[in-house]
């Protein structure tokens, strides 16, 4: 009775979470233009999505801002991470504290404080300006997952292989890079992830012209839905799910060796 | 010298793109267009309108988080009896949504709660009445729930799973029965995600503009969109700002009630 | 002779594939100090857990005070349990955590305050009651623990492995303090541990398990002094194991050697296995023994030498407060009671548990 009520109620919250998505990517085949009537298979809105340059044009700035961002942020974050562990509890405290900042802080606020710098810098708006943003953000996701790694490190390989007559350069690319190396990438790609989905921070910070996915389907959602808009979604939910089994498949199957 | 100054250019670019960022913040909510210190931006939230839109904020968010508990907790629950591994298939299932784009995710809302929206061709295929609640307030709640419910089921699982057997059993030992178990043992060990799901969920229902926007057609504002007009089409930065501190006030307090419960962070991710 | 307290008839437990319990049965006493020891794996807890009710059994019953409780849930069986990690509620403080029990079964506050405060002085904590648990040490909180099972007066205290976490000294201590514990109770304990010196020291009754099944039971002497097969010799402190063959009743031939024993009833010309205790070999120098070797290692223990000493092609381990150095030739003298004889072992699951051992 008890698992009966357990099944149902999983159910009923996987048709909750999903059902949305579903619509929208069975709408994507939607041969007719309404949300309601069936007008047979297409994918004409996919040919659609793939001759609009606006979109295209979108996916590109996407694609070269999550790129670059995440890359630059596991660079900047790495290092950041391999400094703060050698760091005394105070310094260590405050830098870690100021770093959670913009995961915690309402995405508006980061925004808009991030845009105010910006003006008033004298810096104009452009892919420049999204791309500093989402370094910005973007760093305290490499260091949430690189740090738990250096701190498993700290079973003394770094200083045995110094006893062992390593060098400290070579011990650090034998000894410690190697096991960092799945903190390092689950960071990138956790970056990357979160670069592709951001929309409000991308949104004060843009200039006129530039345009990200997210931007792009918010001027186009308040101008009345269309179903190109639709197949948009079906293939960033293919995309995000590949992304994300790509990140949770590697830890797993690490564990399986161990 | 050393390994520490690894730490040096991020801790450079924590200064010009974070400390700094919120310290101009500060400096424009505290002035006027002369530059002279004013409070009448943080005092212009007492405002019928802004004052209405913070409250209607702080309404519709405050009901959110409530229905995101009360849906989400029996979930995790349930997730916890089944898997004991974060990285198991059926736990992936459920925080899969989260990571699709927000925007998609309420657009497929709007799309189902439209008058002549899914949800309308539903009910009346059933030969049920068709309701109008695009538009709405509950139109808007419908979006938050849905779009941070993910965020309040991880962090409880998260802490769930970490609740040993062995504190179930020795409660059950010791005369305790199901219910009892679980109001005096596993409800109070799992306080901390509670409260990080509910800061999770609170902070971004409390400050979104975007949900309000597509949900409420424009016709119902809330404070993000106050905010967001001012630096968009109003361009008046010094009263963006001054209501932003005033929307900061209450980040700051969820950040507390957070730390005191959940002094690690542990559980956010 | 105590009355039957519990009473385990023909418990079987499955896991998946794994046979976990076979066929056990088991009787404990009013007020008896029983320990189930064993190797992990073998059973142990999982009896344990039965008693508990936190694991059913696949076949069989368990009879408590005359009671079939085969099926009851844990919280309505009159016995509590002491966790192998404590499993205290960390977010109560001490005495929160010790009144568990007692609010649930919706106790006065006074009746409760009372009961904390003589719980607290019998396991020597008075004045921790508004201490977090986190404030206290492994010995203390193993302490609380106690108290916390022991105030809901159950008739039965299930021990698994308490003292496992903590580091020697304190072990012994809390040993002691057991003991003491149990006499002012005046309660069964009923004690799982794989630590073979603990279940000596402490219980009337050790029962040792290995793969599901009881390999014998009885008080620590007759479980240290007459092992009753190979795996019960090598698992209760060190020995050495050796073939023989019985010669007659009270003649058995090692190595070549004829030794005098006590036992009889083994035939004659059969093949046996021999028990000797490492302590109970005599060593001399002079060529008086029966049987001659030579040593080739020793170590200083503190109490005594270690010795390894070479004899009829077997490695015998000697303890012995004598020290002879390394290569010295020695004989070596058994006394006929300290000489051990069991069957060989005839199926392949008694191999199997030789083996495992």
């Amino acid at each position: 009775m008890k698992n009966i009520i357990k099944k149902i109620y999983l159910i009923l919250m996987l048709f909750y979470l999903y059902a949305p998505i579903l619509v929208l990517i069975v709408l994507s085949f939607n041969e007719a233009r309404s949300r309601v009537v069936w007008g047979g298979f297409s994918l004409k809105w996919y040919a659609d999505l793939f001759r609009n340059q606006m979109v295209l044009d979108a996916l590109k700035t996407t694609l070269v801002i999550a790129f670059s961002s995440a890359l630059a942020a596991t660079v900047l974050g790495t290092l950041a991470c391999l400094g703060i562990n050698r760091m005394r509890r105070f310094p260590r405290t405050v830098v870690m504290g100021i770093n959670n900042i913009p995961m915690m802080n309402a995405d508006i606020v980061t925004g808009i404080a991030l845009m105010l710098c910006f003006m008033a810098f004298g810096v104009t708006l452009s892919l420049q300006t999204v791309l500093l943003a989402h370094i910005t953000f973007n760093v305290p996701y490499v260091i949430l997952s690189v740090m738990p790694k250096l701190k498993q490190l700290e079973g003394g390989a770094y200083e045995a292989a110094l006893d062992l007559g390593a060098s400290p350069v070579y011990a650090f690319f034998r000894v410690v890079m190697p096991d960092l190396m799945p903190g390092i990438l689950s960071g990138f790609l956790m970056a990357f992830t979160m670069s592709l989905d951001d929309f409000v921070i991308t949104h004060f910070t843009t200039g006129a012209g530039v345009n990200t996915l997210s931007t792009l389907i918010y001027s186009e959602v308040r101008r009345g839905i269309k179903p190109t808009l639709y197949a948009l979604s079906a293939l960033m939910f293919i995309s995000v799910l590949v992304l994300l089994i790509l990140i949770n498949v590697r830890p797993q199957k690490k564990e399986m060796i161990d | 010298m050393g390994r520490k100054s690894f730490a040096l250019p991020y801790v450079v670019w924590m200064i010009g793109f974070t400390i700094i960022p919120l310290a101009m913040i500060v400096f424009y909510g505290l002035t006027d267009n002369t530059g002279a210190f004013t409070l009448a931006n943080v005092a212009e939230v007492m405002t019928a309108e802004h004052a209405r839109a913070l409250w209607l904020s702080v309404g519709l968010s405050v009901v959110s988080t409530l229905i995101c508990l009360v849906l989400a907790y029996p979930l995790a629950m349930i997730l916890k009896g089944i898997s004991r591994n974060q990285n198991s298939l059926i736990v992936f299932i459920f925080i899969l949504p989260m990571w699709m784009n927000s925007l998609l995710r309420t657009m497929a809302w709007q799309t189902i709660l439209s008058n002549q929206g899914v949800l309308n061709a539903v009910l009346s295929f059933l030969g049920l009445p068709t309701v109008r609640i695009i538009n709405t307030a509950g139109a808007i709640i419908f979006g938050m729930v849905y779009d941070f419910m993910p965020f309040m089921v991880l962090p409880i699982y998260n802490v769930l799973i970490k609740i040993g057997q062995d504190k179930v059993d020795a409660a059950r030992d010791l005369g305790a029965n199901g219910f009892q178990t679980f109001v005096r043992v596993i409800f109070p060990m799992s306080m901390p995600g509670v409260v990080s799901g509910i800061t999770m969920v609170f902070v971004p229902a409390m400050t979104t503009f975007v949900i309000s926007n597509l949900l409420g057609g424009g016709k119902i504002l809330l404070i993000g969109n106050v905010i967001e007009q001012a630096f968009t089409s109003g361009s008046n930065w010094h009263l963006g700002s001054g209501l932003s501190l005033v929307l900061m006030v209450f980040i700051f307090i969820s950040m507390a009630v957070l730390a005191k419960y959940d002094p690690e962070g542990s559980n956010v991710i | 002779m105590e009355r039957t307290l519990i009473d385990l008839k023909d418990i079987s437990k499955r896991f998946g594939d794994t046979m976990v319990l076979d066929e056990m049965n088991l009787t404990v006493r009013e007020n008896e100090f029983v320990t189930l020891l064993g190797p992990s794996g073998c059973g142990k807890t999982t009896t344990l857990r039965i008693i508990g009710g936190f694991v059913q059994p696949t076949t069989g019953q368990v009879i408590f005070d005359g009671r079939d409780i085969t099926k009851l849930p844990p919280n309505k069986r009159a016995l509590n349990t002491v966790f192998q990690k404590y499993a205290l509620f960390t977010h109560m403080n001490i005495a929160e955590n010790i009144a568990f029990g007692l609010t649930v079964k919706g106790k006065s506050k006074e009746y409760i305050k009372d009961k904390i405060r003589y719980a607290l002085k019998l396991v020597n904590l008075d004045g921790y009651e508004n201490r977090s648990v986190d404030s206290l040490s492994g010995g203390q909180q193993q302490r609380i623990a106690i108290a916390r099972a022991i105030v809901n007066e159950p008739k039965v205290l299930l021990l698994d492995e308490p003292l496992g976490a903590l580091d020697l000294k304190l072990r012994q201590d809390m040993q002691y303090e057991l003991i003491r514990m149990k006499k002012e109770l005046g309660i069964t304990f009923i004690y799982v541990t794989h630590d073979q010196e603990e279940a000596l020291t402490m219980s009337d009754t050790v029962v040792v398990m290995n793969q599901g099944y009881i390999q014998q039971m009885g008080t620590p002497e007759q479980i240290y002094n007459e092992p009753e097969n190979a795996f019960v010799a090598d698992f209760i402190g060190e020995s050495n194991i050796v073939d023989g063959i019985m010669i007659e009743d009270r003649l058995v031939e090692i190595c070549g050697v004829r030794f005098p024993c006590v036992d009889e009833g083994f035939g004659c010309n059969k093949p046996v296995d021999v028990v000797i205790r490492p302590e109970d070999i005599r060593l001399s120098e002079t060529e008086a023994g029966l049987l001659e070797g030579e040593v080739t290692h020793l170590i200083f223990k503190g109490v005594h030498y270690e010795m390894e000493v070479m004899a009829g092609s077997h490695e015998w381990l000697v303890h012995s407060t004598k020290c002879f150095p390394v290569g010295t030739k020695v004989s070596m003298q058994v006394k006929p009671f300290d000489i051990q004889i069991m069957n060989k072992p005839e199926s392949e699951d008694e191999m199997a548990v030789e083996i495992d051992g």
